[in-house]
């Protein structure tokens, strides 16, 4: 008896046509001067905001003032919790604001790439109420730039986070809040 | 019997669901046009997507090679199912070893092609879909009408209906802000208690082992890193070979689906969390079948990435339900024949053969072309409906006979102009029944340019 592996394998090698080259990937050129505001303007489509860091201590105690669970990394920003500290991500439930890093945004969509480094906990940047990226690593253009410049395997889990969750399920109407974080605030240093 | 036309017949009945399901979709492919013309090199990137599908086609078993290496070098246990049956098995196997009965899933149309909901519920293990317009329909015991907008077909009065039933929402409420927010106090409960995570993919990558899953809600990232355990679930032809190439795709997949620059969360899962597992399970249920079908096997390169559906004239008039496959619209009916023909046949009729479908498509499937080749193949195994063959074998006739043609034309319009209604709109014209025939011109094409050319 073959596994199936071996029968679905075989089965492919049975059924698949004739070998078709695998395309070269080109570039296109991109305005780089123009990376910054397209970035600012994508993401703002998707309801993210981009500020400077001296205004995210206003920002935060604006817009969330009864926040009380806040993890941070970043170290103008206090957080309350000891994430190294945290042996279940259920732990994490109750966290109202979380600032942690991002390595670099992309200008055309406004996706900005979080691996499990700057997350520290997978579950942070998902499970927190509002979330707020600080970017040290600047804005490249498109997708294309994006994959060249990071090995998506380095660690175990990464993500582009391009705005805060959203849904459109009920009758196509737009609701920030899905699951995940309701707000998405962006910081370059 | 129920077809695709008499189910199409039953959603025409409510005409104002009709409009709105009709007008809503085109919407969201106008708000994909949108974006797409904004990327000046737009048909480039489709060519590409297209053509690193082509060679993924024709060296699938070296990728899925590659691609379980890599995985099971990461640490991930990967599995084989033949079928949906073995799929359902290995997954329930995987939960009974742990011992879970509560498990939260995110929108996987495989794992609905597998009907593995009811498979575990039968071993009485709990599911809960996540993705808000899956729950929907979940609670209401529906399938989806939409790869993309599961719970499209439905209004949000139903909505507070079935949330009032089911979440003690408050009754006549319909707000989507507030339904919204019951879903996900609701679900937030599930995922902190689930003990086990399930996720379709959209692309798993052969040069690093890794799968990457898109969502705009977060559900899925929600599921994963909190359940110990999670499995991932796909088509074998979900594989590209590598990293880069995402680029291609997740550039076309956001703006095709629901014109968006790209989906909030683009996740990439290479290996386990800390103390966790991480399962993959490679599933072919029909693929390689239809990868040795020549005219078909372009089906396999779909994204699933729903901009046929939105933009297809029948779709958007007949709601997906009517087409009674996991998979509705254009692309669902080119796959669908491939499964079980008999069922299926009369889907590949279900279309207008305009080719909108194959000219908003991101990785250029000719689908419309595959529709088309399909009708031929029900047509050659004698599987057309009298309704539709009578017509067709009589034209048939006709169009061979350039005089017969001519003298027929003559006559249709001279007999539409004094035959009695009933004899145009009877059974056995399909067309007619919701269908006023055109105004009878007094001269044919042909007439008309005999006697204009002249003066050309
Ligand atoms: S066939 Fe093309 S347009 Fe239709 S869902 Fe698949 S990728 Fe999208």
């Amino acid at each position: 008896m073959p596994t199936a592996k071996e029968h679905i394998l075989a089965r492919v090698r049975a059924n698949k046509p004739a070998d078709r080259p695998l395309p070269d990937m080109p570039t296109y050129d991109a305005e780089v001067d123009l990376d910054l505001p397209l970035f600012t303007e994508v993401i703002g489509g998707s309801k993210g905001k981009v500020m400077a860091m001296e205004d995210l201590p206003g920002y935060l105690a604006t817009n969330f003032p009864d926040a009380k669970v806040i993890a941070s990394t970043v170290p103008e920003i206090p957080g309350n919790i000891d994430l190294a500290a945290v042996k279940d991500p259920l732990e994490l439930a109750l966290v109202d604001i979380a600032v942690l890093r991002g390595r670099f945004a992309v200008a055309e969509n406004g996706a900005i790439w979080v691996t499990e480094k700057e997350a520290v906990i997978r579950v942070l940047p998902f499970i927190t109420q509002h979330l707020v990226l600080v970017i040290d690593g600047g804005v490249v253009p498109t997708m294309h730039e994006a994959y060249k410049s990071i090995d998506i395997a380095e660690t175990g889990f990464g993500v582009f986070i391009a705005g805060p969750s959203k849904t459109a399920d009920i009758e196509q109407s737009l609701v920030i809040g899905a699951h995940g974080p309701r707000s998405l605030g962006v910081v370059f240093v | 019997m129920q077809n695709h036309a008499s189910r199409a017949a039953t959603f025409l009945k409510d005409d104002a669901r009709t409009d709105w399901h009709n007008n809503t979709l085109w919407h969201v492919r106008s708000k994909r046009d949108k974006l797409v013309h904004g990327i000046p090199e737009w048909e480039s990137i489709r060519q590409l997507g297209s053509d690193i599908k082509d060679n993924v086609l024709s060296n699938l078993d070296t990728y899925l090679e590659q691609f379980v290496a890599k995985a099971e070098a990461n640490g991930v246990i990967v599995h084989w199912a033949v079928d949906a049956k073995e799929h359902n098995e290995i997954v329930h196997g995987i939960l009974a070893r742990h011992k879970v009965d509560k498990i939260v899933k995110s929108k996987s149309m495989l794992t609905e092609e597998c009907h593995l909901n009811e498979h575990l519920e039968k071993h009485g293990i709990e599911v809960v879909d996540t993705d808000l317009g899956e729950r929907i329909i979940q609670l209401k015991k529906e399938p989806p009408s939409h790869i993309v907008m599961p719970a499209i077909h439905l209004k949000k009065e139903e909505i507070g209906e079935l949330f009032h039933e089911h979440l003690g929402t408050e009754k006549g409420a319909s707000d989507p802000q507030y339904l919204t927010e019951a879903a996900r106090g609701h679900l937030r409960e599930k995922f902190l208690s689930a003990k086990a995570a399930i996720t379709g993919v959209n692309f798993a990558v052969a040069e690093t082992g890794g799968v990457v899953v898109c969502t705009n809600e977060g559900n899925a990232d929600m599921g994963v890193h909190l359940a110990p355990v999670q499995i991932h679930c796909m088509g074998i032809e979900k594989v590209i070979p590598r990293a880069e190439h995402l680029a291609v795709f997740t550039r076309l997949l956001g703006r095709s689906a629901t014109g968006q620059p790209i989906t909030i969360y683009t996740s990439h899962h290479h290996r386990p969390k800390v103390g966790g597992e991480m399962h993959i399970v490679l599933v072919d249920n029909g693929r390689t079948k239809q990868l040795g079908r020549e005219d078909f096997r372009n089906s396999l390169k779909c994204i699933r990435c729903g901009a046929c559906m939105n933009t297809c004239p029948i779709y958007r008039r007949s709601g997906g339900h009517s087409y009674d496959h996991t998979i509705p619209g254009p692309i669902g009916s080119i796959l669908s024949p491939g499964k079980d023909l008999k069922k299926n046949k009369d889907l590949p009729f279900a279309s207008t053969l305009c080719g909108s479908c194959s000219d908003v498509c991101p990785v250029k499937i000719d689908i419309h072309e595959q529709l088309y080749k399909w009708r031929q193949i029900v047509s050659e195994e004698g599987h057309l409906e009298n309704v539709k063959s009578i017509p067709l074998a009589g034209a048939g006739a006709v169009l061979s006979r350039g005089g017969l043609y001519n003298f027929m034309g003559k006559a249709a319009r001279t007999a539409l102009k004094i035959a009695p209604r009933a004899l145009i709109y009877n059974q056995f014209n399909a067309w007619g029944q919701s269908r006023e025939l055109p105004e009878v011109p007094k001269n044919s094409f042909k007439e008309w340019y005999a006697k204009n050319r002249k003066d050309a």
